[in-house]
C-alpha cells in the first residue's frame, strides 16, 4: 500500500479552502498551518503563465526527517505516511531542518507537528480533509498500489511533476501540470 | 520572469519567512563539544606517545575544564530542545543513520570519560586533594592503572565528538550550504585548533606553549584549505550549492564569515603564532583568544547563513 495525493494546478484556484478545511479538521493552533497555497506567475504582462499549487508534506519515500530523527519519533505509518509520535519527540528541530519543503513547523506544545494525510478519516474511509473540501475537486487521494484508486487513475492519463525530486526525498504528493 | 508567493499566507513560527529554529544554542554547543574534543585528543594523544611530562598542560592541566565545557553545551543543547521533558527519550533509542542520535550517544560516553580524567589528575591542580574514602582511592587507583586504555577510548571518541559537530549540518541536504561532506574535517580542525589555543593559554612552559604554537599553525593551515576546498565545491556543484556560497562570496554573510572567522581567527593568529616562534615576545592571550573567536564564529555563521540557504522550486 502506498498513499499518494495528485494535485490538479491547472484546476486550482487558490481559494485556500484547503488550508483552511485543514486547520479545522486537525485543531492546527491558530497562527500555523499545516498546507499552503503557492502561486507561481511566470513571464511578462501579456505573456503571464500561472500555476497554482496547494502544497504540504510529501510524505516522501526516503524521508530526510524520518532518517534523521534521534529518537524514532519520526517514523512511517500505514502506506508509508510519515507521522510524528508527540511523546517520543524531544523537539530537536533535526527534522524541521532536514526537511526541504519546510512542511515541519514546531507546535506550541513542543513536539514538531507537520501533516498526517488525515490518517485518521483515511482509517474510516474517508478522504483528508483538504481533498473533501476542494470546490474544483482538484485534488485526488488513494492508494498507488491499487490500479483503480483515483490517484493512480488520473496519473495514468496526465502529465505530471514532484517538487524538487533532485533532493533525493522521493516525493508521494504529484502535481498535474 | 518568475514570482512565487504563498496565497495562503503562511507563517509558521521559527520556519517562515526563512528557517531559523536553530538559535545559539546549537552553535555554541558545536563550539563547546568541539572544544572538549580539542582537549581531549590532546591529552590522550600525549599519553599514548608517553609524553605525560613532556606537555604537562596538555595531559594534565587542560582537560580539567574539559566536564564544565560539556556541562554547559549539553545545558544549551537541553535549552535548545523545544521538548524539554522528553529529552530521554535520546537516551532509550539508538539510530544509527542519525547524526543527533550519535552525538547524543558520543557525549554519554565522553562526558563521563572526561570526569574520569580530570579525578586521576586531580592532584595536579589540587595537591592537597584527598578522596576520603577507601574504595574512591582504590578506584582512583585503579583507573590511573588503566589510563592509557581510557586514552584509547577518549582519544577515539573525541575524534567521532569532533566530526560529528560537523556531521550533524552536512547530513541535511535540504540546507545546501550545509551538504557538503568538509564541514566534518572542518569542524574538526576548529575544535583541534580551539583546543590547542586553550593549552597554550594554560600552559607554563615556554617548549610546550611552542609546541602547541606549532601545531596551531598547521591545523589553520590544514582549515584555511578545507575552507578553499568548500568553495570550490560549491562552485562547481547545482544552483542551489552555488547560491549557498554566495551568501559568503559577497551576500549578506560575506563580511562576518571572511573577517571575523578568517581574518581575525585564522591568520592573524596564525601571523601571531609565527612571530612569537621567531622570537618575538606575542603575549599568547592574543592569538589564543583569537583563534577561539574565530572557532565560535565559524559555528554561528555557518549555523545562521545554512538556514538561509535553501533549494529552489
Amino acid at each position: 500500500m502506498r498513499y499518494a495525493m495528485a494535485i490538479d494546478t491547472k484546476k486550482c484556484v487558490g481559494c485556500s479552502d484547503c488550508v483552511v478545511a485543514c486547520q479545522t479538521e486537525n485543531n492546527v493552533p491558530i497562527g500555523y498551518c499545516r498546507d499552503w497555497v503557492v502561486e507561481v506567475t511566470d513571464g511578462t504582462y501579456p505573456q503571464l503563465e500561472i500555476e497554482i499549487r496547494s502544497e504540504r508534506c510529501n510524505h516522501c519515500d526516503n524521508s530526510p526527517c524520518v532518517r534523521c530523527c534521534p529518537t524514532g519519533a519520526s517514523h512511517y505509518s500505514d502506506g508509508g505516511i510519515v507521522l510524528v509520535t508527540p511523546n517520543k519527540c524531544i523537539g530537536c528541530g533535526a527534522c524541521i531542518t532536514s526537511c526541504p519543503y519546510d512542511a515541519r513547523y514546531p507546535h506550541p506544545d513542543g513536539y514538531v507537528d507537520k501533516c498526517t494525510f488525515c490518517i485518521h478519516r483515511i482509517k474510516k474511509g474517508l478522504e483528508p480533509a483538504c481533498v473533501a473540501a476542494c470546490p474544483t475537486k482538484c485534488m485526488y487521494f488513494g492508494d498507488l498500489d491499487d490500479p483503480n484508486s483515483p490517484v493512480s487513475e488520473i496519473l495514468k492519463v496526465r502529465k505530471y511533476k514532484t517538487l524538487i525530486p533532485e533532493a533525493g526525498t522521493g516525493p508521494q504528493v504529484y502535481y498535474l501540470i | 520572469m518568475r514570482e512565487e508567493i504563498i496565497v495562503s499566507g503562511r507563517n509558521n513560527y521559527l520556519i517562515d519567512p526563512h528557517l531559523h529554529i536553530w538559535h545559539w544554542q546549537i552553535p555554541l554547543y558545536l563550539f563547546l563539544g568541539g572544544l572538549a574534543a580539542g582537549i581531549l585528543f590532546f591529552a590522550a594523544f600525549f599519553t599514548l606517545m608517553g609524553k605525560e611530562n613532556k606537555y604537562k598542560a596538555a595531559v594534565k592541566i587542560a582537560p580539567h575544564i574539559v566536564p564544565w565545557v560539556l556541562v554547559l553545551g549539553l545545558f544549551a543543547l537541553l535549552l535548545d530542545l523545544k521538548h524539554q521533558l522528553y529529552f530521554w527519550r535520546l537516551y532509550t533509542t539508538i539510530r544509527l543513520e542519525s547524526p543527533m542520535s550519535w552525538g547524543a550517544w558520543v557525549l554519554m560516553l565522553v562526558t563521563p570519560l572526561s570526569f574520569i580524567w580530570s579525578a586521576i589528575h586531580i592532584k595536579e591542580i589540587f595537591p592537597r586533594w584527598d578522596w576520603k574514602f577507601k574504595i574512591l582511592e582504590d578506584l582512583n587507583a585503579f583507573l590511573t592503572k588503566q589510563k592509557k586504555a581510557i586514552a584509547w577510548v577518549m582519544g577515539t571518541s573525541s575524534v567521532i565528538l569532533g566530526v560529528y559537530t560537523g556531521i550533524l549540518f552536512s547530513a541535511f541536504n535540504a540546507r545546501p550550504l550545509w551538504n557538503t561532506s568538509i564541514l566534518g574535517p572542518l569542524f574538526l580542525a576548529s575544535g583541534l585548533s580551539a583546543g590547542a589555543a586553550v593549552i597554550m593559554l594554560l600552559s607554563k612552559k615556554h617548549k610546550e606553549r611552542t609546541m602547541f604554537a606549532k601545531i596551531d599553525i598547521g591545523i589553520i593551515v590544514v582549515e584555511l584549505f578545507l575552507i578553499v576546498h568548500m568553495f570550490m565545491g560549491f562552485l562547481a556543484s547545482t544552483q542551489v550549492q552555488i547560491n549557498a556560497a554566495e551568501l559568503f562570496l559577497g551576500g549578506p554573510w560575506t563580511a562576518p564569515f571572511w573577517i571575523f572567522v578568517v581574518i581575525l581567527g585564522m591568520i592573524v593568529p596564525v601571523f601571531l603564532e609565527v612571530l612569537e616562534l621567531k622570537k618575538f615576545k606575542i603575549p599568547v592571550v592574543i592569538p589564543a583568544t583569537l583563534v577561539l573567536f574565530g572557532s565560535l564564529m565559524l559555528r554561528f555563521l555557518i549555523s545562521y547563513a545554512g538556514q538561509e540557504s535553501r533549494w529552489l522550486y
